[in-house]
């Protein structure tokens, strides 16, 4: 597997583009370097979430909550105990994947639209017990000035590490999703009948999906506090789901990188485009539906059709599950 | 902390007038569910610019008139955009899968979102309720507002009134049977995309009812779509998808558990509601009514 993915064409240019991505604070403002670390760290939790949507087929709906109780869980190690940044760094993906476990195993029960909602309602108990809860959580002030470690302390170093920490979680889910496990996912994912009948626990590898996904999301969210340093409730509310939701869609949720490229399109948005008008989200809107009327796949998927005489996007995959119906609600 | 029969009892009627809202405006939801199988996210966002324009009605006609002229004139403004919408956006896309829909629904609830920004602002807005209306009455012993006696009667109607339109009215039974099937209320020589666009719009009426309904309850401001239409599709998948007494039945549970929360945990009143939707989908996971998908 390792050889092939050598040789596949997009390798040594991504390869490329992370050595370039490495010297980008040497040369480029404290605010660009700001921007790349918010792009990497929300594209972490976007690609979390693909693994679950794209490549499970699953509806999450609600995965902000998880990529916020990893946050929380650190914010909250360091802020009210004096415990080592390391212990609080590993346990905010461990505590959003127990999340995962707890408000998946409910959810593998269901299916589609069902899942969904009842997801969204799971997660929002979460969300509402952490806003409502000042004495612990802060409420909806959230927790601001967050103790680092040293070897973090300026923006530089929280930029390498994000980098170095996104780009191993990204070899991880990479080979996760290439092993026989993200395999089974995927024909799950378009026939869940027959994976049914030729033995697959369909429930079981949804779920143990959900816990890796939350895993990582778990991770996006420490990286969030790290570059941000303060953690607030608006971090679990459903908005941001469907916000990082659309980053897939947006991107091409049936490629691997699709998601990347959808956060860095909506960040940069609100980013360059906030600045001149107040009204983003009105262009954000109107590319959306541009999007959906034009790229169907998404624009990865739409670039990797151009790209190759041999589309690994999933044209052919999509109308397979169309007639399936594997994508209705 | 005692409560008094006569306390529980006004904070439970209180829970159904706010019911009543949320009833309105997921019937709409429902419906729109049912007939087009569109999960509308711009719902929220309809029932945003019914408030807005509530709002303005009434200060373009201030006193008496004004809240009865605009509870009319607001749901038809909103029902005005979401044909134009309709026209426009939405009927070019009804064969895509549900997720795409669900994300250019959301681009929708986007755009009319900045759009009321422009119209109105980001301050917050409120409405006075008319004079028949304000002050309260006492029911066993405790005062409970008009307004909201006025809304306990408002669901019903509204309700009454869909009733009948979908079972009684000849476009009412071919939007229910387009539902079903499609393709064959096509063959028997009915323009189904005028249907459809006629269902959107009653839908989408009722979302602006309903935020006619709300505003002198409320301080209107953005970001009260938000929270709303994110209760609403709970309260629609709850209910059963599509049924219209699903849509009353969820909107029940949803707002009396949450004022009943607010008299006994006030904290955390809103993780009752949720609590309850948990429990239903656990028990029944496709709604407690039939659901016509």
């Amino acid at each position: 597997m390792f050889e092939r993915t050598i040789r596949s064409r997009a390798f040594w240019p991504l390869c490329g583009i992370l050595i370039l991505l490495f010297f980008l604070p040497l040369f480029a403002p404290r605010f660009y370097v700001y921007i790349f670390a918010l792009i990497y760290v929300t594209s972490l939790a976007a690609m979390s979430l693909n693994m679950v949507v794209g490549f499970g087929g699953l509806f999450q709906f609600h995965h902000g909550v998880f990529y916020g109780v990893g946050a929380y869980a650190t914010a909250l190690l360091l802020a009210k105990t004096s415990a080592p940044a390391l212990v609080a760094f590993v346990a905010g993906p461990i505590t959003a994947a127990l999340t995962g476990l707890i408000i998946g195993w409910f959810c593998v029960r269901l299916t589609r639209l069902y899942f969904a909602m009842l997801q969204i309602s799971l997660g929002s108990l979460i969300w509402a017990i952490v806003f409502r809860w000042y004495s612990f959580t802060g409420g909806d002030d959230g927790i601001h000035g967050i103790r680092m470690p040293s070897f973090l302390s300026s923006p530089q170093s929280a930029y390498y590490f994000i980098l170095v920490v996104l780009t191993v979680s990204l070899v991880l889910m990479y080979t996760i999703l290439k092993s026989p496990f993200g395999n089974t996912l995927q024909a799950i994912r378009d026939n869940p009948q027959r994976c049914e009948a030729v033995g697959i626990n369909v429930r079981r590898h949804q779920l143990l999906a959900i816990v890796i996904a939350t895993f990582f999301a778990g991770i996006a969210g420490v990286l969030f506090v790290v570059l941000e340093r303060s953690v607030f409730a608006d971090l679990l509310f459903w908005v941001l789901s469907l916000e990082i939701f659309i980053m897939c869609l947006l991107g091409g949720w049936f490629t691997f990188l699709g998601p990347v490229l959808g956060t860095a399109i909506i960040v940069s948005l609100r980013t360059f485009v906030g600045k001149f008008t107040e009204y983003w989200t009105l262009i954000l809107g109107i590319l959306l539906i541009l999007v959906i009327f034009f790229l169907p796949e998404g624009v990865m998927g739409y670039l990797q059709r151009l790209g190759g005489p041999r589309p690994k996007g999933s044209a052919v995959r999509k109308e397979e599950i169309d007639a399936s119906g594997g994508v209705g609600l | 902390m005692t409560l008094g029969v006569a306390e529980v009892a006004s904070q439970f009627l209180v829970g159904i007038s706010r019911s009543m809202i949320l009833f309105v405006v997921c019937a709409g939801l429902s419906f729109i569910l049912g007939v087009l199988r569109v999960p509308n996210i711009a719902h929220g966002s309809l029932y945003m610019i019914g408030a807005f324009a509530t709002f303005s009605i009434t200060k373009f006609f201030p006193g008496t008139t004004g809240f009865w002229v605009a509870l009319v004139v607001a749901p038809l403004f909103v029902a005005l955009i979401s044909l134009i919408a309709e026209r426009v956006l939405f009927c070019h896309l009804y064969q895509r899968e549900h997720l795409m829909l669900l994300l250019f629904t959301f681009a929708v609830s986007l755009i009319l979102g900045d759009l009321v920004k422009i119209v109105w602002g980001a301050e917050y807005r409120s409405v006075s309720a008319p004079p028949l209306l304000k002050g309260s009455v006492s029911i066993l012993g405790a005062s409970f507002p008009r307004y909201n006696l006025f809304l306990i009667l408002m669901g019903p109607i509204v309700g009454v009134a869909l009733w009948l339109f979908t079972t009684k009215t000849k476009i009412g039974k071919i939007s229910r049977a387009a539902a079903v099937d499609r393709e064959m209320v096509g063959v028997l020589g009915i323009n189904v995309s005028w249907v459809f666009a006629f269902a959107f719009v009653i839908g989408c009426f009722l979302a602006g009812v309903g935020g006619a309904l709300v505003a002198p309850t409320v301080s209107i401001t953005l970001g009260m779509d938000h929270t709303l239409i994110i209760e609403a599709f709970l309260i629609v998948t709850i209910g059963g998808l599509g049924n219209m007494w699903g849509a009353l039945v969820g909107s029940l549970i949803f707002g009396v558990t949450h004022s009943l929360g607010v008299l006994f945990w006030p904290q955390f009143a809103i993780v009752f509601p949720y609590m309850a939707v948990v429990i239903v989908l656990l028990v029944r996971p496709k709604g407690l009514l039939k659901s016509v998908w």
